[in-house]
């Protein structure tokens, strides 16, 4: 089954950004290399990638009939979107249990969420992400 | 004279910070401010001390400077009208002689209105660690931390969260919060076990134990942290595989730390109260006393589970006690036991003794069970483990 780790955290407001010393930046990205190769050496990571800012966003619709392109998130909100970890797992089970230990639970959500449907290889397969 | 200065005034930083931040905040509930008092006070110290000498009681010394600085902000129109500061009903120093309040300010940290943020607090305000490396021990970026003291510290201020002596018979259980928030920091598992995150909350165990002397259960949560802790060199191998407790080479073990847990150990027995922490540090112990090569006393073992299922009953405990009993009366009475425990659908250290037992008792349904023990398990060395034993299934 596949699943998807949604991280979701608030953002540090425009020109707030913290200055995070360098040992604590180091001691975070080592935990989450320690994270992710536990998940690659447990052969269960399909990928993992962390957004940037979402005041970096362009949203793109043709929801109300014309194309509209702009610039800035779809909902502004506090807390947002800002990575997605795909793993290949036998159950919710299993995925709750790798959540657990995700590094980001120390500052962000995390939603579980079964993925319904992937692409694989280009085409659209059912049960790529049910094996 | 100049470095024999630093050196106590660094010290007394380390020994002393807790008791006086401890006092200063306790009659005015504004922590940071007390923190701005005393660190003003430190300063001063490592001014005037290489000049004036050091004072015979550099307590005493730095509780009068901070107190003053204390003064003088509440003189100020500022603040006048918004703290309340009456001499006589708090405490003024007997000469010679800085009261230890810092069971107060622990008992504060614990509210349950903090709990986001009680044991970083403690660390920071009895220990005086900063929040970089708080968080740092946490996995929690500098500023988050920051942020979530700052926070706490307001909420102290403003709703006046009392610092308070409990009455000597309410003392242990007013005391169980700090020590639970203290436990649950320690117990949390990442990816691997934090080293930095163990040797804070050790520090923080014994200093606990020294400002709660009389309740056994502060003793008996050192000693788990340091036996535990002890252990923590021999769960892999020099290959990095795992090493059930079992089979651990008793010889990796941290003597230093075991010796501290027989003295916490024993200071908690000699106060005649049993508890949760002391009979998980009396299993610890146990478990430290076996030489190399021989097998862990099962026997001993037994009734200590049986007391601690009773007094605490936890999921983890009835599923540690299941693997006893296992050892002692054969791998069926263990799966019974297990069979008994409630809500074990998740836990991954059900799953690992269930699919262990089932081998044990030549059942073909294990190699499934050990499926599902390896999907919950996140760490590698464990996994790997695990995997191995899946494959002797069968043979």
């Amino acid at each position: 089954m596949h699943y998807a780790l949604l991280l979701n955290n608030a953002e540090p407001g425009e020109g707030d950004m913290p200055d995070i010393p360098e040992e604590a930046m180091l001691q975070m990205q080592r935990a989450m290399a320690d994270y992710t190769a536990a998940l690659q050496a447990a052969g269960v990571l399909i990928s993992a990638e962390i957004l940037e800012p979402q005041a970096q966003t362009v949203t793109v619709t043709r929801r109300d009939g014309d194309l509209r392109i702009q610039d800035g998130p779809f909902a502004d909100t506090r807390e947002a979107l800002a990575g997605v970890f795909l793993l290949d797992v036998p159950d919710q089970d299993a995925a709750i249990a790798w959540a657990e230990k995700h590094p980001a639970t120390q500052y962000a959500v995390i939603e579980v969420r079964k993925v319904a449907a992937a692409c694989d290889e280009g085409i659209w397969n059912a049960n790529a992400c049910t094996d | 004279m100049h470095a024999d200065a630093q050196v106590r005034a660094e010290t007394a930083a380390r020994t002393s910070y807790g008791r006086l931040l401890a006092l200063l905040a306790a009659r005015t509930h504004d922590v940071a401010s007390a923190e701005d008092a005393l660190a003003d006070a430190f300063e001063r110290a490592l001014t005037r001390w290489p000049l004036d000498g050091v004072p015979d009681d550099p307590d005493a010394w730095l509780l009068t400077v901070a107190r003053n600085r204390q003064r003088d902000r509440w003189r100020s129109a500022a603040e006048r009208t918004s703290v309340l500061f009456d001499e006589a009903v708090h405490d003024a120093p007997a000469p010679g002689a800085v009261p230890d309040r810092r069971l107060e300010l622990l008992l504060v940290c614990a509210h349950p209105d903090l709990a986001d943020a009680s044991v970083p607090l403690m660390l920071n305000t009895v220990l005086g660690f900063t929040a970089e490396r708080i968080g740092a021990a946490f996995l929690i970026p500098t500023a988050t931390m920051a942020a979530r003291l700052t926070r706490a510290k307001k909420r102290i201020a403003r709703d006046r969260i009392p610092f308070t002596v409990p009455e000597s018979g309410q003392l242990a259980d007013r005391l169980t919060p700090v020590l639970e928030a203290v436990y649950g920091s320690y117990a949390i598992e990442w990816p691997t076990p934090p080293r930095e995150r163990h040797a804070l909350l050790l520090g923080l165990g014994g200093t606990i134990a020294a400002a709660a002397p009389s309740v056994a259960e502060a003793h008996g949560l050192a000693a788990l942290m340091y036996l535990s802790s002890a252990r923590l060199p021999a769960r892999v191998d020099e290959d990095g595989r795992y090493v059930p407790l079992p089979q651990q080479d008793p010889g990796r073990w941290d003597r230093d730390l075991i010796g501290a847990g027989h003295r916490h150990l024993r200071a908690a027995h000699a106060l005649g109260t049993v508890g949760r922490f002391q009979l998980e540090a009396a299993i610890g112990a146990v478990h430290c006393a076996r030489r190399p090569g021989e097998s862990p006393d099962w026997a001993n073992l037994r009734p200590l589970y049986d007391a601690l299922v009773t007094l605490a009953p936890t999921r983890g405990a009835a599923v540690a006690r299941a693997a006893v009993v296992a050892e002692i009366d054969g791998a069926r009475a263990g799966l019974a036991e297990l069979d008994a425990v409630d809500g074990t659908e998740r836990l991954q250290a059900a799953w690992a003794l269930r699919a262990h037992l089932l081998q044990r008792a030549g059942d073909p349904s294990a190699e499934a069970v050990y499926d599902k023990a390896v999907s919950l398990t996140t760490d590698p060395a464990e996994r790997d483990h695990l995997r191995r034993r899946a494959r002797g299934v069968g043979r």
